[in-house]
């Protein structure tokens, strides 16, 4: 099924995904998926736990390699590069495609080193310029006027909502191409959620953004297209607009109405 | 909507409201007879009846918009439930415009019943154009319980046979009124009833546009016919 978006204005495609399968042993967990997710835009994936969205996800960045049991088959080109076949340092790789997870994940260390750590990893920048950066990527991630007082302090002492924008602000500051987001928000409170959410959109200026919820409202408040996953298929693919109005599938309408049995 | 939600109180609460939605389709269809017979009969006790119930259409219209505003906060509504909510609000907006219809008929019959017109008014010839928007109303609200589509379609067409009639009386009325210029005066009056009937049958028009746009989420109020063929088929 090649699910190629057919909007009026076609969009330049950030990541295309050509026949891909995947494995955890021998457990077929993606089955022949195709699409391509456009540049600058936030692209949804939805659908019931177990239909393989955060695993398309890990996909992305090659996270998946961590385990030795799951394996990947077919074509996710990045660039113009397929990055499953790629000789590419995976660490590069995940400098240009961050993650953000569903709970936060501050390392152990002050707000301040939380984001200089990733940085200093692929850059030599003076202080000043580090300072610079930290203030850039915190201002990015609506966080700056929060903690500009308290940038020693640990990253841990931050609320959940911070945190997770503390995460976020670690993936910018490296400046990369793609931010994937696996339920940014699922740990959130309402007001911290819309946070995350208007994050969302202003990152889509400058980054194309994928993010996998749970929460159908969120995909529909914030992507511009959604993808309808389930057993391991890509049912549906297109503009959220369509999607939420009138899909074209049966089984979309049926999820997203909460008619899924 | 034959499937079930996760949520049988979702259900429910659609049910009631499509429910009371048809509740109120038969009390307009009920008025705009009865509105016809007034007039027919020259009758002021149905004519007031009429009027009088007015306020329970009105009534009917606040009550489903409460409960479609409490839907849509509570639930998120999406897609088909979505489409379907918003066209039961359009839907309640058209019938009670109907209900404003009827009683104008009513009152119209009461005026010209008290300037004591004469009775060889061609009110009778209304009759067929009355028949034609109540009938058309009827299959409308029937498409619309069933969401038939392909009957929809069928109303659509009829509707112009109502414009057509209408527009014979208008013919009818100058002719009268060119003959006896005391005739000027109640001719007037039929005429707003005329518009009246006809505004019936464009209402039942909207009703059956609505149900190609909850079955097939198109937006067919200013297409063409044959562009609204192609939606539905």
């Amino acid at each position: 099924m090649n699910m190629t978006l057919t909007t009026e204005t076609a969009q330049r495609s950030k990541i295309a995904v050509k026949n891909l399968d995947f494995f955890y042993g021998k457990f077929h967990a993606l089955k022949n998926i195709n699409l391509d997710i456009p540049e600058k835009k936030v692209t949804a994936f939805i659908g019931p736990s177990g239909c393989g969205k955060s695993t398309l996800l890990r996909v992305f960045n090659r996270m998946f390699e961590l385990y030795p049991e799951q394996r990947a088959q077919g074509e996710v080109v990045l660039d113009g590069e397929n990055l499953l076949t790629s000789k590419q340092d995976v660490a590069l790789l995940r400098a240009k495609v961050g993650m953000v997870f569903q709970k936060p994940t501050p390392f152990p260390m002050s707000i301040y080193d939380n984001i200089a750590f990733g940085v200093k990893l692929f850059e030599k920048l003076s202080a000043t310029d580090m300072e610079e950066r930290v203030e850039w990527a915190l201002r990015k991630s609506a966080l700056w006027n929060e903690v500009k007082d308290k940038l020693k302090q640990s990253g841990s002492s931050l609320s959940g909502g911070q945190q997770q924008r503390l995460c976020i602000a670690r993936g910018v500051a490296i400046k990369p191409e793609v931010i994937l987001l696996d339920e940014p928000c699922s740990a959130l409170d309402p007001i911290s959620t819309a946070k995350v959410e208007e994050l969302i959109i202003e990152l889509k200026q400058d980054y194309t953004v994928v993010i996998v919820t749970h929460n159908m409202q969120q995909a529909a408040r914030c992507s511009d297209y959604t993808a309808y996953m389930y057993l391991g298929d890509l049912v549906e693919f297109g503009a959220t607009e369509q999607i939420f109005f009138k899909p074209n599938r049966q089984e979309t309408e049926d999820y997203i109405t909460g008619r899924f049995g | 909507m034959p499937e079930k939600h996760l949520s049988s109180q979702f259900d429910s609460e659609l049910g009631t409201v499509s429910t009371r939605v048809m509740e109120l389709g038969g009390l307009v269809e009920s008025q705009i007879r009865q509105a016809i017979y007034a007039l027919s009969q020259f009758s002021v006790e149905v004519a007031q009846q009429v009027v009088t119930a007015e306020a329970k259409v009105n009534a009917m219209e606040v009550e489903i918009d409460r409960e479609l505003s409490s839907i849509i906060a509570r639930r998120q509504p999406t897609a088909r439930d979505l489409r379907l909510l918003i066209a039961i609000s359009k839907a309640t907006a058209n019938l009670e415009r109907v209900g404003d219809e009827a009683e104008k008929i009513a009152r119209m019959v009461l005026s010209i019943i008290s300037s004591g017109a004469p009775r060889s008014l061609p009110s009778l010839e209304l009759r067929v154009a009355s028949d034609l928007a109540s009938g058309l109303l009827r299959k409308a609200l029937d498409a619309f319980a069933r969401l038939d589509t392909s009957a929809a379609l069928t109303i659509l067409k009829e509707d112009d046979l109502i414009d057509k009639e209408f527009d014979g009386f208008v013919r009818k009325l100058i002719t009268y009124m060119m003959e006896d210029p005391r005739m000027i005066s109640p001719s007037l009056d039929l005429l707003f009833l005329a518009k009246a009937i006809e505004r019936i049958g464009d209402h039942a028009k909207n009703i059956a546009e609505l149900i190609i746009y909850i079955v097939k989420g198109a937006d067919v109020r200013h297409a063409a016919m044959d562009e609204i063929e192609s939606v539905v088929k």
